[in-house]
């Protein structure tokens, strides 16, 4: 189906590209991307729920849309090692994974990072084993957080599609040049058929331009070498200049965006508030659980209870400063984590969020909740079930130190 | 070990890429060394076998004939001594203080 419409200005923004409205899955809208971007190599290797996005490019690659150096790789160690070598060769190199995959690519993430190549990545956020799993949850994007990868997080098959776009702009811009991942939530989105409002080919290549990096490994006349030993002698300088790197990219981030929005007609920001301006009570979340919970956070208000939720769009760098300005109004503050972080303080999504909020003057309680692990089915009940809880918190001033498990079978009880 | 300089971690090249070529001269790794490549120049043939198969290309030669080892670079591998057709060459135990 195809449906051209013009997409409305907003603000300041410039009149956006004529869009068409197509009906794909996360997975087909991400491959839509890489069309359009058309890398020169695509290293990638099969793993549930991200095969959609790689057989639907591999197509793109055999019926000759695209002239991608397709690489069939034998592991995703290898996968994301030949990203590796493509990108420190000067080539723009794409890849995507999930789950299992992500972990079997651990020891390449640090080098992707390391060596400040601004690989993309697209991870179909799947739950790791065992038990073994192959449905959706955050445990591999979490297990990622501290790799020194730029970390964005989608909702839905469009933002799957523009955060493809922007993730390219985002790690090869000269002031960050890090590896960008675009985390896109296994089933609930890479399977999700939605409509999604594509730009044309030519604006997307002007919006990703050609990358073209100060130095590489087969630029005419370089000397350089690559991934040289590095001891105790300036190994410590080097993981310091990334670091800055990494903190460097969030306004890279927020103009990335802002450009993306000015020719999408699409505004996204690096956190997504909702209902926030008055919200004393909060639920923060990163993914696809969105819509039920902004569902939550009305049936909350229409409840008497002044509901908010706020979704983390720009999961690394944390956006330290945004987040905790968003919630400085908030008195009681749930944060969904859909991982778990094994013997940790807090889970991933939770610690995040309170170290945050440490330094504000004012303190909100906080309570964790885990939920949908493993593909466990998230429902608009559990977050009502949620709610519920930060109320009694509100009023009794007093917030139990475990999470409550959403959905989670509990003493014989059927889940809600 | 390379000398470090006196450059701030904002300065460094990104990423540990290393811009120009032959900066493993200035990798002193001659302390790697257990043994020592001694050669027995009497026997020698200076058929440069064992310049040509040194990885570290430490084999000195001036005008068509080998000279020396340079034991800034030399690991004492004993590649040379292996490779050496007249056998010239003895890896000797090197003490040290």
């Amino acid at each position: 189906m195809v449906d051209t419409q013009e997409r409305p200005a907003s603000g300041d923004m410039a009149a956006p590209a004529t869009s068409t409205a197509i009906a794909v899955n996360g997975g087909e809208a991400v491959a839509y991307a890489l069309r359009q971007i058309e890398p020169e190599v695509v290293a990638a290797y099969p793993i549930t729920p991200q095969t959609l996005i790689i057989e639907k490019f591999a197509e793109y690659c055999a019926d000759g849309l695209v002239r991608t150096e397709y690489i069939n790789v034998e592991s995703e160690h290898a996968a994301l090692s030949a990203c590796v070598g493509a990108s420190a060769a000067g080539a723009r190199a794409i890849t995507a994974t999930a789950g299992p995959g992500l972990a079997l690519m651990f020891e390449m993430l640090g080098v992707a990072s390391g060596m400040r190549l601004p690989i993309v990545m697209h991870l179909c956020t799947r739950a790791l084993s065992a038990p073994l799993n192959i449905l959706g949850d955050h445990s591999d994007a979490m297990a990622m957080r501290e790799t020194g990868w730029v970390m964005l997080s989608g909702s839905s098959p469009q933002e799957a599609y523009d955060l493809a776009l922007v993730a390219q702009t985002i790690a090869e811009h000269p002031d960050v040049m890090l590896p960008c991942a675009n985390l896109v939530d296994g089933f609930m989105v890479t399977h999700a058929v939605e409509r999604v409002d594509v730009l044309p080919d030519d604006v997307v290549r002007e919006f990703v331009g050609e990358y073209e990096p100060e130095t590489s490994l087969l630029a005419e006349g370089s000397t350089a070498t690559y991934g040289a030993l590095d001891f105790r002698d300036y190994y410590f300088e080097h993981r310091r200049q990334q670091e800055a790197a990494l903190y460097r990219s969030q306004p890279v981030v927020e103009e990335a965006l802002k450009r993306f929005g000015e020719i999408s007609g699409r505004s996204h920001k690096i956190i997504e508030p909702y209902m926030m301006d008055d919200a004393e009570v909060v639920l923060v979340l990163m993914g696809s659980a969105e819509g039920q919970v902004h569902a939550a956070v009305d049936a909350a208000r229409d409840a008497g209870l002044k509901a908010g939720a706020l979704r983390i769009r720009l999961l690394r760098p944390f956006p330290t400063e945004a987040v905790a300005e968003a919630l400085s109004g908030a008195r009681v503050i749930g944060v969904l984590d859909r991982a778990i972080g094994f013997g940790s303080v807090d889970n991933p999504l939770l610690s995040d969020v309170k170290s945050a909020l440490w330094d504000q003057s004012a303190r909100p309680l906080t309570k964790g909740f885990v939920y949908g692990l493993g593909g466990r089915v998230v429902t608009l009940g559990q977050f009502n079930q949620a709610f519920d809880e930060l109320r009694t918190v509100l009023e009794t001033g007093e917030t139990p130190g475990d999470p409550t498990y959403l959905g989670l079978r509990e003493d014989g009880e059927v889940p809600a | 070990m390379t000398q470090p300089g006196t450059e701030s971690w904002r300065d460094v090249p990104a990423g540990g890429t290393v811009l120009l070529p032959g900066s493993t001269e200035r990798n002193l790794t001659g302390s790697w060394r257990t043994k020592l490549p001694v050669i027995d120049f009497d026997a020698c043939t200076h058929c440069m076998i064992c310049w040509v198969m040194c990885p570290d290309s430490c084999f000195k030669t001036a005008e068509g004939t080998l000279q020396s080892v340079d034991l800034d670079h030399c690991k004492g591998c004993g590649i040379c001594a292996t490779e050496c057709p007249v056998k010239c060459i003895e890896m000797v135990p090197e003490e040290r203080d």
